[in-house]
């Protein structure tokens, strides 16, 4: 190019300069205003904290939450999940009865294990467990029923339930109760929150875009002159356009740190309390955080998110600033 | 390498800018275009570099129908004319060599490239020491300089200036009007308004005049 620089009819050389070098000049402007709009974000520390901050914290919320929501689910999981029918037995079966009754149930083909709990040895565990030795010590009465503990075979729950209704029907049986439920209902429970979450999550990204939207609106606006000038000096759409969407980008990848941040941040401000919580219930369970590659993810979705409300700004108002 | 074909320009208040304007300038033409003001010499302007288009009539520049010229396509016009505008139209937030680069980085010229041209366009208006000077700092004159460098520095086939000696005291005039016509000897078209009647008609260029839209002097070829 140089050599022939004293050209005067290298004003034409634009149309047919290389491939090459047309890609060269793009990258070096992709640099240019990939640092141009750094260096600006960077001048205005307070305004762009301030957007950072909307962002991480919009990000943080539903992130924060299915993290404490995978957590949940790590302690459920590790709870035994075996569904077990309780036979509570009728108050007029005696000791005999109920074992024969036991003895019976194990012969079932649907049935995989059963243990017996005589009322006395119910009652016995229940003193050591419960720590209300004391009190049931002083009680004249044993209250409790002898129980049978069944472990089904299957462990679909309409079959489990099928034989929930044989076993009650049973004249020796006063109640069958099933152990599975609450677990279940801790499960759907969860699912409904992590619904939640992801509705929340939406909305709130949803948020984020229109929040970045505005900001790099606003940002077209201060530099609305500039945007003329370069159009008249022949600046193409994507020129112009360029040092916007890298401004969202680098509002959104600065949420996403800041995100990333503040979840790391109430894990560790959480983790003393479960610790201790978890050890007082004799389990190791460790709280699980988002890890090295989650949270690159999260700035990674970050910078997208602040590309896509860079975009929507600037196609919804690049294209009404023309030279007038 | 210009060329109106009785063209009108109607402003949407219902004013008539231009009207029946024909005139056809040459390539390596050196051109006045005088008149009052409102007589519709910016208007003009506009048409060729595309800020507006005829109300009726055709405008071709170097062969193109520039009614053929889509959205699109006007950038890569606007790159092939130097423009030096009447109200300067610098960027006040960067310093001088940023100015005058913006065209080269428009079109996407090497950085040592875009370093040799902007200083060798501002040592020809004379401001090669001011290149780190922010415009604001500038007096008037040296403000349009930084306007014709930036106009210059990408070497257009057309250049185009409105009023480029308004501000400029007469021996700085003849000086920019004599750096104009360098440009005209190494095969720019230059197109020039101005008011300053006495110094264009020293200069021995066509001159054409606008009165209230109409070409009255200098039309046709
Ligand atoms: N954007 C516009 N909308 C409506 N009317 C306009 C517009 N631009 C110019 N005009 C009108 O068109 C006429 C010609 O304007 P133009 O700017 O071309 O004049 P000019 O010859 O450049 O004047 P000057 O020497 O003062 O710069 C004027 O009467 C002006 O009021
Ligand atoms: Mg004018």
């Amino acid at each position: 190019m140089s050599s022939r620089a004293n050209n005067r009819r290298e004003g034409a050389v634009q149309s047919t300069t290389s491939f090459s070098d047309r890609y060269k000049s793009w990258l070096q402007h992709h640099r240019l205003s990939a640092a141009d709009s750094l260096s600006r974000v960077i001048d205005n520390p307070l305004s762009s904290l301030m957007t950072w901050l909307v962002v991480g914290i919009a990000l943080a919320l539903p992130v924060g939450l299915s993290v404490a929501l995978d957590n949940a689910r790590e302690v459920s999981s590790r709870l035994d999940s075996t569904a077990r029918l309780s036979l509570f037995m009728a108050d007029k079966t005696t000791a005999g009865d109920a074992a024969a009754y036991a003895d019976a149930l194990a012969e079932r083909d649907d049935i995989a294990d059963v243990v017996f709990l005589s009322r006395d040895d119910a009652l016995t565990e229940f003193s050591q467990l419960s720590g209300f030795s004391d009190v049931l010590d002083s009680l004249d009465d044993n209250p409790l029923p002898h129980v049978i503990l069944v472990e089904p075979a299957s462990t679909d729950a309409d079959d489990i339930a099928v034989l929930q209704a044989q076993v009650q029907a049973d004249a020796q049986v006063a109640q069958a109760v099933l152990d599975m439920a609450w677990l279940q209902r801790l499960n759907r429970l969860m699912e409904l929150s992590r619904r939640l979450v992801q509705a929340l999550g939406a909305l709130l990204l949803l948020g984020v875009v229109l929040i970045l939207g505005n900001t790099i609106r606003l940002a077209i606006e201060n530099r609305r002159d500039e945007i003329v000038i370069t159009k008249l000096i022949g600046a193409s759409n994507g020129f112009v356009r360029r040092p916007f969407l890298y401004t969202g980008l680098w509002f959104g990848v600065g949420g996403g740190v800041i995100a990333a941040l503040l979840v790391a941040i109430a894990l560790w401000f959480v983790d003393g309390p479960v610790q201790a919580l978890a050890s007082s219930y004799g389990s190791d369970f460790q709280l699980g955080g988002l890890g090295l590659m989650n949270s690159l993810n999260l700035v990674f979705f970050g910078g997208l998110l602040g590309l896509a409300g860079a975009w929507l700004a600037v196609s919804r108002h690049l294209g009404d600033i023309e030279p007038r | 390498m210009i060329e109106f074909e009785r063209v009108s320009k109607r402003y949407a208040e219902g004013h008539d800018a231009l009207r029946e304007v024909s005139v056809t300038i040459e390539k390596d033409d050196m051109v006045f275009l005088t008149g009052h003001s409102g007589a519709g010499k910016s208007t003009l302007m506009r048409l060729i570099m595309l800020m507006e288009r005829p109300t009726r009539g055709r405008v071709s520049v170097d062969g193109v129908d520039l009614s053929r010229v889509g959205r699109a396509r006007i950038p890569a016009h606007r790159r092939n004319i130097g423009v030096v505008f009447q109200n300067h139209q610098l960027l006040f937030d960067r310093p001088v060599f940023d100015n005058v680069a913006l065209p080269l980085l428009i079109a996407g010229y090497d950085h040592r490239e875009v370093g040799r041209r902007v200083r060798a366009s501002l040592d020809k208006v004379g401001l090669l020491s001011k290149e780190r000077a922010m415009p604001i700092t500038l007096s008037g004159g040296e403000q349009q300089r930084v306007g014709i460098a930036r106009a210059v520095v990408g070497r257009p086939k057309i250049l185009l200036a409105d009023e480029p000696t308004g501000n400029l005291d007469p021996a700085l005039s003849a000086e920019i009007m004599a750096l104009f016509e360098a440009f005209n000897q190494v095969g720019v078209t230059v197109l020039i308004a101005s008011h300053d009647l006495a110094l264009i008609s020293r200069l021995h260029h066509r001159i054409l005049t606008l009165r209230e839209g109409q070409l009255v002097g200098g039309e046709g070829h």
